[in-house]
């Protein structure tokens, strides 16, 4: 009998709020995080983008250290993270592993020639920073896969569960707006010069932001939040920048998650998908889930909330899917307006009470890469 | 979950201007640097695949290993289930500060998304997806120093959890011209080539 996994404990740091009820309240609200920003630091035009305030961020973290050593990354996962260690009563022990997901992590520390920066930029030594603020006594393992780096976390710490390696698994995820990331996806001319509109027909591209989201992993099932039952990560095998034109690592990876869960597609009460509002990625998502016949499922894109906090969105959107499963109400995709896909989707285009039993996170990004991981609700003893 | 016994199937370590396969030396340069020796190691075995001179350092590496075990296993036309699970330690940083040091000049600013998407560790597994139709598991880690007991624990799990039929997982590091390329394969099929030997044996060889 393969072990149960749940998941116990949530958190996030968002530009809308600092705990998930605050995120909550805003996403209910309509309230979205993008503004537009003129920084010249960061971009040389003005730019729309999620951006968690400073001063907000530096004075919560004072409350829970004095120290100033860290980056603001590190400040970002170590607030999110406290919360959850703390109310988990969790012991972290040889059996307690702590998992850090990121796409690019402290890679501001580039900007600062000295050879102390240059080693902060590498994402060992961002996870062990964090892991020793907490004292973890087992090594971190940080995922590294593009933008599916935070719900690939979520797979892992499942499997690893499931193989009783261990038997809790913290996960943090969390990236930055920053110059580099900024200005690559500019060059790539996927920015949108709007607030993003995710499955829109008037979007253009991305709208970044920044987020740190934290989860307990556990094998134990008091007070689970919702339960883990399928998974599965697979690469396009198409091209390293755009996605495959028939969805086909998304297509697969949806298909084998739903299949370890052993459930039909009709099933699903709600998919939390990808949408970063870039024209490929959202038409790729829409053949995708067409070609698996989830046309009528209710989907929405929190991008238009959060913009895309690239390695953190994954984990970022599954905390909020959680809560949005839990109260049995679907919130609205912002930013759409008239379907810009070829194929008929079902975007959630107002807030709506709806049972929710069963929801499936997907993501995909650079490199080909897929995940999808499909969930279920806890019943109530 | 079950725990079936896995094998290791075959090696390859890439380092030091030299390609040794399984043990055996199969090809070796005079020293020189790692854009030499890549052009030489893929002009010797006659791989062709123009898009190998477009790949940044690390994928050229992670490609050169990844070649010499995938090619002989993988069959055209057919699914070939293996996941590709790799780790390093300086993640994309040499692709990272180069693409940073083209941001520094605001006069002449014109950052290249050709040099911007190598900034991501896990496009060497991309590449290898391309290259072999890989429609299968893969994911890229990080860690300080070569963790053979995760490797070996998560390629068990992908084993036997039938996530993959084969995994090619190991160390592919590269920092400002320094390298080192780790690979194997491992599967549930019994083989008794390396029944001694365990990755993180192989690695230290």
């Amino acid at each position: 009998m393969m072990r149960e996994v749940y998941i116990t404990e949530t958190n996030c740091i968002t530009p809308l709020g600092f705990n998930v009820k605050s995120n909550i309240e805003a996403v209910v609200n309509g309230k979205t995080g993008i503004q537009q920003h003129e920084d010249s630091s960061l971009m040389p035009m003005p730019f729309y983008a999620s951006i968690i305030n400073n001063e907000e961020l530096n004075s919560a973290f004072e409350k829970i250290s004095t120290s100033k050593k860290y980056s603001r990354l590190e400040k970002m996962m170590i607030l999110a993270l406290e919360p959850i260690i703390k109310n988990s009563g969790i012991e972290l022990n040889s059996k307690t592993a702590f998992i850090l997901s990121t796409t690019k992590g402290n890679v501001t520390a580039l900007q600062n020639d000295s050879e102390e920066s240059f080693q902060n930029a590498h994402l060992d030594v961002l996870a062990k920073n964090v892991s020793d603020f907490f004292g973890f006594i087992t090594q971190p393992i940080v995922i590294s896969n593009a933008c599916v780096s935070g719900i690939l976390a979520v797979s892992i710490a499942k499997r690893m569960i499931q193989s009783e390696l261990y038997d809790n698994v913290f996960i943090i995820a969390g990236d930055e707006v920053s110059e580099f990331v900024l200005s690559g996806f500019n060059s790539f001319q996927a920015m949108s010069d709007l607030p993003c509109k995710p499955y829109s027909k008037n979007r253009t591209g991305v709208s970044l932001g920044e987020a740190a989201a934290a989860v307990l992993v556990s094998a134990e099932a008091k007070n689970a939040k919702i339960k883990v039952i399928g998974d599965s990560s697979i690469n396009d095998a198409n091209h390293i920048s755009g996605p495959s034109r028939t969805g086909e690592g998304l297509f697969r990876s949806i298909q084998n998650a739903l299949k370890e869960a052993q459930i039909d597609t009709d099933k699903l009460d709600y998919i939390s998908a990808h949408g970063t509002a870039t024209p490929f990625n959202d038409e790729m998502e829409a053949i995708a889930l067409s070609r698996l016949g989830l046309q009528t499922v209710p989907v929405n894109s929190l991008k238009g909330f959060y913009g895309h906090t690239l390695g953190a969105s994954g984990l970022l959107e599954t905390v909020i899917a959680i809560e949005s499963t839990n109260q049995n109400m679907l919130f609205e995709s912002i930013g759409f307006d008239e379907i810009g896909v070829s194929e008929e989707i079902n975007i959630i285009q107002k807030n709506e009470v709806k049972n929710i039993e069963f929801f499936l996170k997907t993501a995909s990004g650079f490199g080909g890469c897929n995940t999808a991981v499909v969930f279920e609700k806890v019943k109530s003893n | 979950m079950t725990q079936n016994k896995t094998y290791i199937h075959d090696y390859i370590t890439i380092q030091n201007n030299e390609i040794v396969l399984n043990g055996t030396s199969v090809f070796k340069i005079d020293p020189t640097d790692f854009a030499d020796f890549s052009k030489q190691a893929y002009r010797n075995f006659e791989i062709q695949y123009p898009k190998f001179f477009k790949m940044d350092a690390l994928s050229k590496l992670a490609f050169l290993g990844s070649e010499l075990l995938l090619s002989p296993i993988t069959v055209a036309d057919k699914e070939n289930n293996i996941a590709l699970i790799l780790a390093n330690k300086s993640s994309s940083l040499d692709t990272d500060v180069k693409y940073q040091e083209s941001l520094s000049n605001k006069e002449d600013y014109f950052p290249s998304p050709a040099v911007f998407v190598y900034t991501l560790p896990n496009i060497c597994l991309g590449e290898i997806s391309i290259r072999h139709q890989l429609k299968s598991e893969n994911s890229f880690f990080i860690f300080d120093a070569f963790n053979p007991e995760f490797m070996s624990n998560y390629s068990n799990i992908l084993l036997n959890s039938n996530k993959a039929d084969v995994v090619l997982c190991g160390w592919v590091e590269f920092f400002n011209d320094n390298y080192k390329a780790f690979l194997c394969t491992i599967s549930s099929e019994e083989n008794l080539k390396h029944k001694n030997e365990t990755i993180n044996t192989l690695y230290n060889k």
